[in-house]
């Protein structure tokens, strides 16, 4: 059996049984909606509304009433895609390579931060379905025969990787989350009460009733999908940012994108991950299951790959002034120096120095300090792609075209909108989803928990 | 079905597990335990067989890889080569390097699915299915374990020795 020493931290506080664990996690979906829930579902439709409208404008009356001009061809679209794609890597990350890894710790939040991936990549989907301008000839990069001579997508270019990635990303996560969700939506559904429950969740669950064959075969199925995942949360982001790194443009084309930008992601991803979460746990009173510990273990992946990012964003600079190449050495003097300083500084500021904060233990600890931080890094990672993306472009070679770029209330009321396109789903998502992976949880109950430490420090004095 | 099941309630998982070697010596036949959460040798006491479930997601994966490549290979190489920057596409072989990413997804996308699928397939896991529950609390924090029997006395004798062994409870 696996034995865990006491000195560890435990993973589960109070003293739970795998009975009270179901409780807890069927609390939320049993009971009725608060009215802070209500407020915030409120709010999340305004939002969403807002970004129906504005997409519904654009898509009617075309692609002008957005602030892009010639030189300035890509901005808040782009950026809001590459954002929330990479708010995503964090959940795969929890899900996948912390199972790998074989880190516990990631059994009370792994769930929640799949579903924050799943809605952040349908997010990310709707902007690139968006900035086309024509999403009824959305299907123009997938590889079929058509009427334009046996014209075929071209399997060399990065935005064909990107559909290929995005999309083969966004099934998998799902496929991923829906197969650990089954036993939980079994646990539901033997104790619902009403009709309703009952027939939904007889649906969602598949039938599954938990036979050791059924739970060996689901175990494979989770650690080979998880092997599946590690790469392929890795090859998506590197081949977002390959868009980037295989132009031309000054400031894109750098070798240092794919890995620079897979730091970022999971940076980004984590900061959300902690903002959803410190209110979740709050909200769901599940202060239990969510501990500081789990807090402090994220706050310590902030802190590494904020410091890579960091690293990243000056060894850019470095390389710039050491190529000799005049114009990349312009772009980024341009960044952080030119009409867009206050963005470039904006994004050093939130993504290189209030990450340090976390050296302190006091500071990682602390469920105030951490909300705001990430907050910090969120607006931060907005910013660094605001600033790849717009400051590259509105200089580049030819000083005639040079311009400045400012976005519509179109484009603001996308972005916006889109924060209401993932909080109704999120929230949505926990009032009838088990916003814990009970099932896997409970394997743990009798190794991590604080009664389970109580009980061997106890067993140790005889 | 001819031959019926007596069912015994676990409420712990250790207990049910040693359970299980001490009804086999018994000549018990046990068949399966149903339980809330995996339980790290259960497999095995019981004698299941190993799933090969991860050698077919080897194998829809190595199916992606080649559908990638051929279709790559079809599209770009053979049915319309284009020449891109001065980069023509004559050979696969040549061009490879710019077809890893697309090979490699499509070769994730076959593994995980395909997998998946026969998982829910070959678990006659899919929605609409009804499950069979023997206890409500099988999902939550009890173990049911079935013994295959022939007639009521086996069942009785069963279910007698399941609660020696330390089931809370039995059922039919």
């Amino acid at each position: 059996m696996h034995y865990e020493s006491e000195l560890r931290e435990p993973l589960i506080l109070g003293d739970k049984t795998h009975h009270q664990i179901t409780e807890d996690v069927c609390r939320p979906i049993e009971g009725k909606a608060n009215k802070y829930w209500w407020m915030a579902f409120t709010l999340a439709s305004l939002a969403l509304l807002w970004w129906i409208i504005s997409v519904s404008y654009t898509l009617g009356t075309g692609l002008g009433v957005w602030g892009l001009n010639k030189t300035v061809g890509w901005a808040w679209d782009i950026t809001n895609f590459v954002w929330w794609v990479g708010i995503g890597h964090a959940g795969t990350l929890i899900s996948a390579i912390l199972l790998l890894f074989r880190q516990k710790w990631r059994l009370s939040i792994n769930r929640s931060a799949e579903a924050m991936t799943i809605f952040a990549v349908i997010c990310a989907a709707s902007f690139i379905v968006s900035h086309m301008g024509r999403p009824w000839v959305a299907y123009w990069p997938l590889p079929l025969p058509n009427q334009f001579g046996s014209l075929w997508v071209n399997f060399n270019s990065p935005l064909v990787w990107d559909v290929f990635a995005i999309s083969t990303y966004f099934s998998v996560s799902l496929v991923f989350w829906y197969t650990g969700l089954i036993p939980d939506f079994a646990a539901v559904r033997d104790r619902a009460k009403t009709k309703a429950a009952k027939f939904w969740y007889t649906v969602l669950s598949f039938g599954w009733t938990g036979t050791a064959k059924n739970w060996q075969r689901f175990e494979e199925v989770s650690l080979v999908l998880a092997g599946l995942s590690t790469p392929l949360v890795l090859s998506v982001h590197s081949v977002v940012s390959m868009d980037f790194a295989t132009s031309l443009v000054p400031g894109w084309h750098t070798t240092i994108f794919p890995p620079y930008f897979v730091a970022g992601a999971i940076f980004s991803g984590f900061a959300m991950v902690q903002t959803l979460l410190i209110i979740t746990r709050k909200v769901l009173n599940l202060e239990d299951y969510i501990t500081i510990y789990h807090i402090d273990m994220m706050n310590r992946i902030i802190l590494i790959t904020g410091s890579i990012v960091g690293v990243a964003y000056i060894t850019e600079f470095f390389i710039a002034w050491y190529s000799g190449v005049e114009y990349e050495q312009y772009a980024f003097i341009n960044r952080a120096t030119g009409p867009y300083w206050w963005a470039y500084w904006s994004m050093m500021t939130c993504n290189v120095i209030t990450p340090q904060l976390f050296w302190s233990g006091k500071l990682r600890t602390s469920v105030f300090a951490t909300f705001f931080i990430s907050i910090f890094v969120n607006i931060g990672m907005w910013f660094e792609r605001f600033v790849i993306i717009v400051t590259s472009l509105h200089r580049d070679y030819i000083p005639s075209s040079w311009t400045m770029y400012s976005p519509t209330w179109v484009e603001v009321g996308i972005f916006i909108g889109s924060l209401g396109l993932f909080f109704v789903p999120f929230l949505l998502f926990t009032r009838f989803f088990p916003v814990i992976a009970m099932s896997e949880l409970k394997t743990i109950v009798k190794t991590s928990s604080s009664q389970a430490k109580k009980k061997g420090a106890h067993h140790h004095e005889h | 079905m001819s031959t019926k099941m007596a069912y015994g309630v676990f409420d712990d998982d250790d207990v049910v597990l040693s359970a299980i070697p001490k009804l086999k010596e018994r000549k018990f036949k046990v068949t399966d335990v149903i339980s809330p959460f995996p339980i790290h040798g259960l497999d095995s006491a019981l004698g299941l067989k190993r799933t090969r479930i991860s050698i077919t997601a080897f194998m829809y994966g190595a199916t992606g890889t080649s559908l990638a490549l051929l279709m790559i290979w079809y599209m770009n190489i053979w049915d319309w080569p284009m020449d891109i920057g001065g980069k023509p596409s004559f050979a696969l072989y040549k061009n490879i390097a710019a077809f890893i990413p697309v090979t490699f997804e499509v070769t994730v996308l076959c593994a995980a699915h395909g997998m998946a699928i026969t998982f829910f397939l070959r678990s006659k896991l899919l929605p609409g299915v009804e499950p069979h529950v023997i206890d409500d609390r099988m999902a939550d924090d009890r173990f049911v374990m079935s013994i295959e029997v022939k007639n009521d006395m086996e069942k009785a004798a069963a279910h007698a020795a399941m609660k020696e062994v330390g089931a809370i409870y039995v059922k039919d």
